[in-house]
């Protein structure tokens, strides 16, 4: 299958990428990875007339923390995800769901800031990074704007940003200690997307849930921040009722469809069972 | 577009339109038909190559993206010694049956190998889990890349194709 015909530019910085996107605005679209671009393209679901290949354009793969955030540059892969050691020791959400994004060659190429862009409400990173109040930063020609994930995902495959907008990285607190977090993932096989997936990010003060954030993937017309079940958890001792009870509330935020995958009832309840068994799990991490 | 890759360690240039996805251009324009389109979906990994020494699916990558790269295909395993130890142990352990899956098969075994010398039975089933095989039901292709690996171990110097 081939796509239709477009040009190609390769951008080696951020300026070169940002006046190509000036030129070319709507007509163009940015590539990285490529791993959802191409293969809508080879489908001729969109058929830009550019593209701007930033893959080439150095540093913007970092993982560091800085200034109480981890900032993750918009070109980081999903296996450097999973094999990052500040993000295994300080970022367990994460480091529960890079491993478990597409299969191991998807992720030698796909980069968190295409995933993001991208806002598949079956896509991870969009949960996990819900769950634990991450900014993403979007820069034009004419400056730069730090955007909560919650506003930039606003639809399907819909997100706030401008046609002549990069996102360049990806900003998340860092978690106070004794925190804990978890991505449970269900799926047919591999490489498939999820048919339901849970991510919970929490944190313990002086017995007590201090904060907690907890988002859905699959369920939905995007990645759901089941908002009102994290707030019945702060300040509540971390019992198995109120996990259950949190589990209940993030079931009632979730909206999914019946398809190949499962009926929209099978869905509700992995919702409310792996909220459930995620919170105990973050908690126990938390506890440590 | 001209593009320039090192192809398999040769330094190979061609003019492709940027629509041609990476496994054509390897096809098409170098003739190297080792590397096969299954799906053509980013589903199977029939297509994989490594790309600078790492697995892609060359279905879902445009060529030009590989300008100034080097890709190894499955006729670039074979070093100057013979067969890799890798497609020395398919052969051995029946790693195949019809042979479609097989280059990208072994490529993402190289690649392991290269990472991780002594791999449990796990690691590699983790690794391999982006290729489908519809044949063999995966156990000898298992098999296969252990053997290698046992046999790289024991003949380093051979190992370096
Ligand atoms: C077989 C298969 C299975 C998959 N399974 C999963 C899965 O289980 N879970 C999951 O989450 N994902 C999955 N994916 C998607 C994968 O994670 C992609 O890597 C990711 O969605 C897109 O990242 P990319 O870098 O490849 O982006 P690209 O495909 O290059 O781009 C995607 C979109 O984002 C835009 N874009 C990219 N980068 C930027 C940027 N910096 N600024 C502005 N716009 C940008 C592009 O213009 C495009 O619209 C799967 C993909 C495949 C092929
Ligand atoms: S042909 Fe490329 S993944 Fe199947
Ligand atoms: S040997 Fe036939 S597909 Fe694997």
């Amino acid at each position: 299958m081939l796509p239709s015909r477009f040009d190609y530019h390769r951008a080696s910085s951020v300026e070169e990428a940002l006046s190509l996107l000036d030129d070319y605005g709507e007509d163009a679209k940015v590539l990285a990875g490529g791993q959802s671009l191409i293969p809508l393209m080879k489908l001729r679901f969109v058929s830009p007339g550019h593209l701007i290949d930033i893959d080439p354009i150095p540093g913007l793969d970092g993982i560091e923390e800085r200034e109480g955030s981890l900032a993750l540059g918009a070109l980081v892969r999903h296996n450097q995800l999973a094999s990052s050691e500040i993000i295994t020791n300080g970022y367990p959400t994460l480091a529960a769901a890079a491993p478990q994004i597409a299969d191991p060659i998807v992720r030698n190429l796909g980069t968190i800031g295409g995933s993001l862009a991208h806002a598949d409400p079956a896509g991870d990173l969009g949960s996990v990074m819900l769950s634990m109040g991450a900014n993403v930063v979007l820069r034009s020609s004419s400056g730069e704007r730090v955007v909560p994930i919650g506003e930039f995902l606003v639809d399907t495959f819909t997100t706030s940003i401008t046609p002549n907008e990069l996102l360049t990285e990806i900003r998340i607190p860092t978690p106070p200690p004794r925190s804990g977090g978890s991505y449970l993932k269900l799926e047919r096989k591999v490489g498939d997307f999820a048919t339901v997936a849970v991510a919970v990010t929490l944190s313990l003060q002086d017995g007590t849930v201090g904060s907690a954030g907890i988002a859905l993937t699959g369920v939905g017309l995007k990645n759901i921040e089941a908002a009102e079940a994290a707030a019945s958890l702060h300040g509540t001792a971390p019992t198995d009722e109120a996990f259950a009870e949190a589990g209940r509330l993030a079931a009632a935020a979730s909206n999914p469809v019946t398809d190949v995958r499962g009926t929209d009832t099978y869905k509700r309840h992995m919702v409310e069972v792996y909220t459930r068994r995620g919170l105990a799990t973050a908690s126990a991490m938390a506890a440590g | 577009m001209e593009i320039s890759v090192t192809m398999n360690g040769t330094a190979r240039t061609a003019d492709v339109e940027p629509r041609m996805l990476l496994a054509h251009v390897i096809r098409e324009e170098f003739g190297l038909t080792g590397t096969h389109v299954g799906c053509d979906t980013t589903s199977c990994g029939a297509c994989t190559v490594l790309l600078d020494g790492s697995p892609v699916k060359s279905c879902t990558m445009f060529g030009v993206q590989a300008d100034g790269h080097e890709v190894t295909t499955v006729e670039g395993l074979a070093g100057a010694d013979g067969l890799h130890p890798v497609q020395v142990a398919f052969q051995e352990e029946h790693g195949l049956q019809c042979g479609y899956c097989t280059p990208g098969m072994m490529l993402v075994g190289a690649a392991l190998l290269e990472r991780n010398p002594d791999p449990t039975d796990d690691d590699i089933r983790w690794a391999i889990s982006g290729n489908i095989c519809r044949c063999t039901g995966y156990m000898n292709i298992v098999k296969a890349i252990q053997t290698a690996a046992k046999a790289k171990a024991a003949a380093p110097a051979a190992a370096t194709a």
